[in-house]
């Protein structure tokens, strides 16, 4: 193994929150290195307008992804199964390469709601401790709305979000979500326009008495120029957008907000297609002296630095903490250890709309990553969960986002799969059906038996054991999608709808279909690092040389994207960095 | 150094993984690394023999595509949009070999909410299953393949494929019917530059645009027929009269 020159910062993964770090500590004049899996990417060469807009290359042969081959993880539904391999990617799709899934996102731009960060003292006051179901886990963040809301807004603005403000500093602003936390400032940029079936969708759900209002979006209504200078561009609607790089620079994304300003200052250093496959530990184990990678050729390298940042996307934070013997893994049966506990996804409910063809044209294909129109009456603890008996919820919208016709040619129930009805049903009702994915994004908490280990089988081509996710979708989740759904199916059929197909979440959790890739949890953050492996500042608790950014810090996933509360988690943490840790380097938090 | 190497462009950050010099561990320092002409644009597929299939198999693929999507007044069906083509060059390519994939012992049988376990490829799945599906043609409908027997035959054999009716030896019918019938519609819609939507007829048939790029002046016309023909990659025929 070669060693290199030691830096101040090794940043693993230059992703959403590498690049935020990165630059952030850079900035404070910080010798960085961020070592990256994937191939740089950039607009020009990657995803150029003449070619970006191939649904073949980049949504079905997932042409922007990482390839199973190089890693995967293993699944199973109950402890009582063997895990098998995830062989091609189903439901969710793991990022790879510079800029992590902030190339090939949505950008749908969301905040967590107040309540959310106190979640377990929340319910519990409300409802009492007996109506959460026994071996549901969630806990409190350790970290409140109102620490964070300055990192939201700093993030919204390195941005250019383009949305409408519901709650200005406590006052309720007409158009936006009135349920949103207190913010300080409105967006950067007015929403964006809206096409006729997000138009006819907000018009139905007020006159059901609902406040809808535009989901905050980075794929840009205008040209805007953020902090540092970088400019985008506005978006256009092609309705290649998630899944796709954007070829207009008008999605946020690194590349569009950072990259340009951070490659040039001198005290960074990315390297890319070279893969971290270990953190390394001094002999007390309680200090990180640097990273190993391997390199194309197979080559091994260390790179010694003072600090290491965990920047590799949720589940990758998890598989290297696990490898690198940071922590203790977590053990379900006697509720022990940290790494690998409380990992959540999501629960996606939505309903098709089929109207009548000789009324409607939706022209599905205008569309961008972010667009709709939504209401968030649902979501969180906005409604009285009492007479339902589950907790949790989601915003629920008109949400699509593409008219591709590979994925986006849905036919009413009973049309054959193929033969001449199929390419009658999908000619008629093309134009006029209503289809979003992702209609009704609801919350997955967490459980005792949902989690992270190793597996005993399975290796990957470095011959490490892939890491293995035992998951289901429990009663109180299921319970929570039928309901939203039935809701959202009301609003669908309001906007006059001849049929409408309701396909709420149904168990048991399948691993080959896609929901969303807000993998959540495994390295939780908390007050007691009993229950959680890092503190409020991502620091981790074994190691306080060592912080863990990403949604692996969630303690539970909310009815919310989460790239708004991961990004601001970052900003937060590096605040914490620069002002507290720098100066004298060791735990932020005593426990 | 991209260039060079175009033709792998589905695969390619299965390349970092074997180790080509495809895309090589680098140091980025300064300013973007940006290089002109470093894109990697997809090749066309030309039309011509096939790739993969042997011609009885190239014949049976082009039958199956043109039941599963037939021809009707307005449009073509999977035949004449080019479907088989499409799929023969993604099985000569590295969807054909599965490259990419997690393709590791052992192999098990899991529930349905495990993914598909398999061993084997696109390409080892068609070879066998086409094989099978013209041995009981042959037995079946005295000495006739696939591609002979009546369409109401056809239609039966490939409803009996989607229900599993149909025992194959070797390979899961239902596993070939849905591998068949995804690939099929990839070809129909998919961009034409890989060989099916000739003409952009799919494209043509429900009015999607294709790959245009900017409907700025559109998203605000409500319940209005978006006017203009689809485009495609490559342009559109009307640009470049041959
Ligand atoms: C199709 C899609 C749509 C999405 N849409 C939305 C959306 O609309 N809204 C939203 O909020 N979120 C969305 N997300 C999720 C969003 O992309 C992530 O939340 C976000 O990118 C996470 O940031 P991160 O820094 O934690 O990880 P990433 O941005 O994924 O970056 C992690 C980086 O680390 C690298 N890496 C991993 N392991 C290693 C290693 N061992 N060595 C070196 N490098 C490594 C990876 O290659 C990657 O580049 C979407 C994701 C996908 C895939
Ligand atoms: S929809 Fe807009 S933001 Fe998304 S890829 Fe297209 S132009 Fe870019």
């Amino acid at each position: 193994m070669r060693k290199l020159p030691h830096k101040d910062v090794v940043i693993i993964g230059l992703g959403w929150t590498g690049s935020i770090m990165a630059h952030g500590l850079a900035d404070a004049g910080l010798d960085v290195i961020a070592i990256e899996r994937g191939p740089w990417r950039d607009t020009a060469t990657d995803y150029p307008p003449s070619y970006a807009p191939d649904e073949y290359r980049y949504r079905i042969q997932h042409e922007l992804f990482l390839r199973p081959a190089q890693t995967t993880f293993t699944f199973r539904n109950t402890m009582k199964q063997d895990a098998l391999p995830i062989r091609s990617w189903g439901a969710f799709m793991p990022p790879n390469g510079v800029g992590g899934g902030g190339v090939h996102w949505n950008a749908e731009m969301w905040r967590f709601a107040p309540t959310d960060f106190v979640i377990k003292t929340h319910l519990t006051e409300r409802y009492g401790e007996k109506f959460l179901p026994e071996d549901m886990t969630i806990q409190d963040w350790g970290v409140t709305y109102d620490e964070i809301e300055p990192y939201y807004d700093k993030f919204e603005y390195l941005c250019g979000t383009s949305g409408t403000a519901g709650n200005i500093k406590g006052q309720i602003m007409p158009g936006g979500n009135p349920f949103e936390g207190p913010r300080s400032r409105a967006y950067p940029t007015p929403a964006q326009k809206q096409p006729y079936n997000a138009t006819l969708f907000a018009k139905a759900a007020t006159d059901l008495g609902y406040k809808p209002f535009p989901q905050p979006s980075g794929n840009m209504s205008q040209a805007y120029t953020n902090p540092l200078g970088v400019e985008m561009g506005p978006c256009t609607f092609c309705g290649y957008c998630e899944w796709f790089g954007c070829g207009n620079y008008s999605k946020s994304s690194p590349q569009t907000t950072i990259l340009p300003v951070l490659v040039r200052q001198q005290n960074f250093t990315a390297r890319d297609n070279c893969e971290v496959t270990r953190i390394l530990l001094d002999a007390s184990g309680k200090r990180a002296t640097g990273v190993v990678f391997v390199d194309t050729s197979g080559e091994e390298w260390e790179q010694p630095a003072d600090m290491v940042l965990l920047c590799a996307y949720t589940i990758f934070n998890v598989q290297l903490l696990m490898l690198s013997g940071v922590g203790k893994i977590y053990d379900p049966v006697a509720d022990e250890g940290t790494i690998g506990r409380n990992f959540t996804h999501q629960t996606v409910g939505t309903a098709t709309g089929f109207f009548d063809p000789k009324k409607f044209i939706f022209n599905p294909f205008i569309a961008s990553g972010a667009i709709g129109m939504c209401i968030d009456e649902f979501n969180s603890d906005n409604f009285d969960h009492g007479p339902l008996g589950f907790v949790g919820g989601g915003y629920m919208g008109q949400v699509q986002t593409n008219g591709r016709p590979i994925e986006t040619t849905p036919v009413p129930p009973g049309t054959p799969t193929w033969g001449a009805k199929w390419k009658q049903a999908v000619k008629e009702n093309y134009q006029s059906t209503v289809y979003s994915g992702s209609g009704v994004h609801g919350s997955f908490y967490s459980y005792r038996d949902v989690y992270l280990d190793l597996d005993p089988v399975y290796k990957d081509r470095l011959g490490r054991p892939l890491l293995r996710i035992t998951m289901d979708l429990h009663d109180n989740e299921l319970k929570m999608s039928a309901y939203l759904t039935d809701k959202y199916a009301e609003i669908i059929k309001a906007m006059g709808a001849q049929m409408v197909v309701k396909k709420p979440r149904t168990g048991p959790y399948d691993v080959a279909e896609y929901q969303t890739t807000h993998l959540c949890g495994g390295a939780i953050m908390g007050t007691d690092p009993k229950t959680s492996a890092v503190n409020r500042y991502l620091q981790s608790w074994d190691v306080p040389n060592l912080f863990v950014l990403g949604a692996s810090s969630f303690p539970q996933n909310h009815g919310y994207n989460p790239t708004g509360t991961l990004a601001a988690l970052a900003y937060w943490s590096l605040e914490a960095i620069k002002t507290q840790y720098l100066k004298n380097p060791g735990p932020l938090v005593h426990a | 150094m991209r260039n060079l190497h175009r033709r792998e462009l589905l695969a390619t950050s299965a390349f970092i993984l074997f180790g080509s010099t495809f895309a090589r561990a680098g140091i980025i320092q300064g300013s973007l690394p940006w290089a002109p002409g470093a894109g990697a644009p997809p090749i066309r597929v030309l039309p011509g023999p096939w790739h993969f299939f042997t011609p009885a198999e190239g014949r049976a693929v082009e039958a199956l595509v043109d039941r599963m999507i037939p021809p009707d007044p307005e449009t073509p069906g999977g035949r004449d949009a080019g479907c088989a083509v499409f799929i023969d060059r993604q099985l000569a390519g590295p969807y054909g070999r599965s490259e990419g994939l997690y393709v590791s012992g052992p192999f098990r049988t899991g529930t349905k909410q495990q993914g598909a376990q398999s061993p084997l490829t696109p390409a080892m799945q068609y070879r066998k299953a086409l094989a099978e599906i013209d041995a009981y043609c042959k037995a079946t409908y005295g000495g006739r393949t696939f591609a002979d027997v009546e369409d109401s035959e056809k239609d039966k054999i490939i409803g009996a494929l989607e229900t599993g009716e149909l025992k194959l030896s070797g390979v899961d019918p239902k596993v070939f019917f849905t591998t068949l019938l995804k690939n099929t519609r990839e070809g129909f819609f998919g961009d034409p530059i890989y060989g099916g939507n000739r003409d952009m007829v799919a494209w043509k048939m429900i009015g999607f645009p294709g790959a245009r790029y900017d409907y700025s002046d559109w998203i605000d016309r409500h319940n209005e027929r978006y006017p203009h023909p689809p485009i495609g990659i490559t342009g559109a025929p009307s640009w470049s009269p041959r």
